[in-house]
């Protein structure tokens, strides 16, 4: 069974494709979509339209995931682009990044150590979040000049910044259960 | 019924009559029952007016079975023969089974043929039996109780599972379900429950309030953090503990009582009296500052203590600041600061002691809410699920967004876990990853998936071994075989596979790694049927004719509307002449060919159903922006 909406995630929601999108619109478009087409509707409906409506859901929630995430909805839009990050294979990176993000990782690592572990915990989400904002800047700018190449690197180094903020969760979901 | 015209959703083609269906809490101490009747929610009760059946099963050796209170009166003078708290072991592998604290049955030791399988099978005088069986007698109860209390058949259920329940304990609600004979309309998680019933009591979703589900159980503790907007529920985040509750602050109390009574480890009978003495003190503790525990032991040894509401807090601290860890991480995973919770809602019986109101309270920082019984909240919210879902609302206009508790993974090189989805994903949600193969020639591939946050395999829990055959052989790495993850809104696990670069669908061997497999299943269902009358036979083949006219009539409606747009000639008349075969066994044919004749039915329009849907929805989707042009030229 193949669910087939619509070409791509923007159009899926009526958004014009870019950088920037409307999150209160997304949201909305994606609630009325759902409302229709979520299994819910078609709980005494036949296996067929089950299926076709849990697929149909599924693609929704992973476009709205995608659309309202910035760093999946830059991902999405170089992919679009045919531009793929290959985040497995090449792992080349400006001296100057892994020198920032090593620093950030030594921190991290002594973060159980200190006396006050969780102001340090926020300390190192405030220094990641203030990057995150800088590095998704400039994806912005280089990807609505078109300059996929550079939004690529940046895109690479935000993913970076991303896991580390994920691993600053987990680390402090480790003093909680401490 | 079938082939809804999406674009209006909820109407159905003819007005038809209420439709029975009930919400069901399936709880670890108490089990609940409850239906919306002439627009209103309410709990069934029995002839007693007792709205709780007591989670308890006795099995005599006469093979009479007794569920509720009556099997409860039975756990002090035959508790071997006697299980209580069975959710506890939903799910759960022989070694986890045996791990637990407190369980004062016998597990039996024998393996099945294979001797693979390992579904701790508890010794009874009526035979061994599986925690689904145990379940599935319970679920059996509440049925009767409904349908004595609605005078009718049931068209289905939405039972309750705690959000943090994982694949295996899902499956095996469902299919405990599935052998009382009750159709389960949606699994739904505890706490969402709890929030539907809240929401629409109190218009609680008016301004987009995020609200705080508090459910600390019998044997499990769930929170969620869910957003209400004009009927819209979703799932913020959730996180909890299936192994934590109520029954372990009534274990804290026997200790208490053990000690300072001078009691040395005891027999289950003495144990079960231990366990009824520590409830009702945590009762009375619950309003009063001390509880008078009086009780008579076998060897005529009377014991008489008093436990002070200080001391007793002071015991259970420990297990309720426990709970205070999944709330900071339903905050962190939803992003949502402590000061942005609008309301705190407790749900379940244990919410009742004072001392998890005020810590829950001193943590969100706001009073908690406890207007609706805590015992009762999930039943009535899973009946006015139910309600919808049977379709005696049309003109619902409720959305309800819940997510998976738990990552799912596969094991990679190494024995680590690499996730595929991550916990607090809003299901249904598919997702695809691409393998290839490592030999030449290799038909075959193995996959095991595991649920949990932990990097290592052996950290997290094992929900089964998936074996693709039937991959066309060819040189090494050149095979893509897309494996495609699928969790539908139930939370519940599929794996489908494709190679494709021939398009060739792998077969897939399912081995659960704890649960029963679906021949299992068929057995046990068999076997309880072996006994059933006639009866069943005839009720079976006039429940299959009901199914097969359903489906022809729906497929009419649909041919008559659009046959000629999404269906050339050939496939019309192929439609057609399985239409006819249909028709044709009504009649004459037994259930189970009646069975197949809609299967093949509906599996030979699954295509034109695809078509039409996509359609529909296409054309909605062209309305919409028709629609907003008409907003922008209203500006």
């Amino acid at each position: 069974m193949q669910v087939d909406l619509t070409s791509n995630y923007f159009e899926l929601f009526g958004l014009p494709v870019g950088f920037d999108v409307d999150l209160q619109r997304l949201q909305s478009r994606y609630q009325e979509l759902q409302k229709v087409l979520h299994p819910d509707n078609f709980a005494a409906a036949s296996d067929a339209e089950k299926r076709w409506s849990m697929q149909a859901a599924a693609t929704l929630n992973d476009a709205q995931a995608t659309l309202k995430k910035p760093l999946a909805r830059a991902t999405y839009l170089l992919r679009m682009n045919d531009v793929d990050l290959d985040t497995e294979t090449d792992t080349q990176m400006s001296p100057q990044f892994l020198m920032c993000q090593m620093e950030l990782r030594e921190r991290m690592e002594d973060i159980s150590s200190k006396a006050d572990p969780y102001s340090e915990v926020e300390s190192v989400r405030a220094e990641i979040s203030e990057l995150t904002s800088e590095t998704s800047a400039q994806f912005a700018g280089s990807f609505s000049s078109n300059d996929f190449a550079v939004a690529r690197d940046f895109a690479r180094q935000w993913q970076f910044l991303d896991k580390l903020a994920r691993e600053t969760d987990d680390i402090e979901a480790a003093l909680d259960e401490a | 019924m079938a082939l809804l015209q999406i674009s209006e959703p909820g109407q159905s083609a003819a007005p038809h009559q209420h439709r029975l269906a009930v919400g069901i809490d399936l709880g670890t101490t108490n089990s609940l029952v409850a239906t919306v009747r002439s627009g209103s929610p309410a709990v069934l009760a029995d002839e007693n007016g007792e709205p709780v059946v007591p989670s308890v099963v006795h099995y005599g050796s006469d093979a009479s079975v007794s569920v509720g209170a009556k099997a409860a009166a039975l756990a002090i003078v035959d508790p071997l023969n006697c299980i209580s708290s069975v959710k506890r072991l939903m799910g759960k592998s022989l070694q986890e089974t045996r791990e637990l604290t407190g369980l004062v049955n016998t597990l039996s030791d024998s393996t099945d043929e294979s001797g693979e399988m390992q579904v701790p099978r508890i010794v009874t005088a009526g035979g061994n039996v599986t925690a689904v069986e145990v379940s599935s007698r319970i679920l059996e109860a509440l049925k009767l109780r409904a349908e004595e209390a609605l005078g009718g058949e049931l068209v289905g259920a939405v039972v309750t599972v705690p959000a943090y329940f994982d694949d295996a304990q899902r499956q095996a609600t469902k299919d405990s379900a599935r052998m009382a004979g009750l159709h389960v309309l949606r699994l739904l998680n505890e706490p969402t429950a709890a929030a539907i019933a809240y929401g629409l009591d109190r218009q609680m979703e008016a301004e987009g309030s995020i609200v705080a589900i508090y459910d600390l159980g019998g044997g499990t503790f769930d929170v969620s953090l869910l957003r209400m907007n004009r009927g819209v529920f979703e799932v913020l985040a959730t996180a909890g503990d299936t192994a934590l509750g109520g029954d372990d602050i009534d274990r804290e109390i026997v200790d208490w009582i053990c000690s300072n009574g001078e009691i040395a480890a005891s027999d289950p009978s003495t144990m079960r009296r231990l366990l009824e003495a520590a409830k009702s003190a945590k009762e009375q503790l619950s309003s009063a500052q001390t509880a008078a525990i009086k009780l008579n032991l076998n060897d005529e040894k009377t014991i008489e203590l008093e436990l002070n509401r200080t001391d007793f807090e002071q015991m259970i601290e420990p297990l309720i600041k426990r709970t205070l860890a999944p709330c900071r991480r339903v905050l962190r995973d939803a992003g949502v600061d402590k000061s942005e919770v609008t309301a705190v809602v407790m749900v379940g019986g244990s919410t009742r002691v004072p001392l998890v109101r005020q810590q829950t309270g001193e943590f969100f920082q706001r009073d908690v809410l406890t207007d609706i019984n805590p015992d009762e909240v999930v039943a009535i919210g899973a009946a006015i699920q139910a309600d919808i879902l049977a379709g005696n609302k049309p003109d619902s206009d409720m959305l309800l967004l819940d997510v998976i508790p738990l990552s799912l993974g596969i094991e990679t090189m190494g024995g680590l876990a690499e996730k595929v989805i991550q916990r607090n994903t809003t299901i249904p949600i598919a997702r695809a990853q691409e393998f290839t193969t490592y030999k030449d020639g290799q038909t075959a591939m193995a996959l095991h998936v595991v649920q949990g946050e932990r990097e290592m395999v052996s950290d997290c829990r094992s929900l089964a071994r998936f074996e693709l055959r039937d991959i066309p052989p060819m040189v090494a790495g050149k095979a893509r075989i897309q494996v495609v993850f699928q969790v539908d809104a139930d939370g519940l696990l599929t794996v489908s596979a494709i190679e494709r670069e021939s398009g060739v669908v792998a077969s897939i061997d399912v081995k659960p790694s704890y649960g029963l497999s679906d021949n299992e299943i068929e057995t046990m269902l068999r076997d309880s049927m072996e006994n059933a009358s006639d009866d069943m036979q005839s009720r079976k083949l006039a429940e299959q004719r009901v199914e097969a006219e359903r489906v022809i009539e729906a497929l009419d409606a649909a041919m008559q509307q659009d046959a000629d747009e999404f269906l050339d000639a050939d496939e019309k008349s192929q439609l057609l002449s399985l239409r006819s075969g249909l028709q044709d066994t009504i009649d004459s044919g037994s259930a189970a060919e009646i069975k197949n004749a809609v299967e093949m039915l509906e599996k030979g329009s699954s295509e034109y159903v695809e078509r039409r849907m996509n359609a529909s929805v296409r054309r909605m989707m062209a309305g919409q922006s028709v629609n907003e042009i008409e907003e922008k030229l209203a500006d």
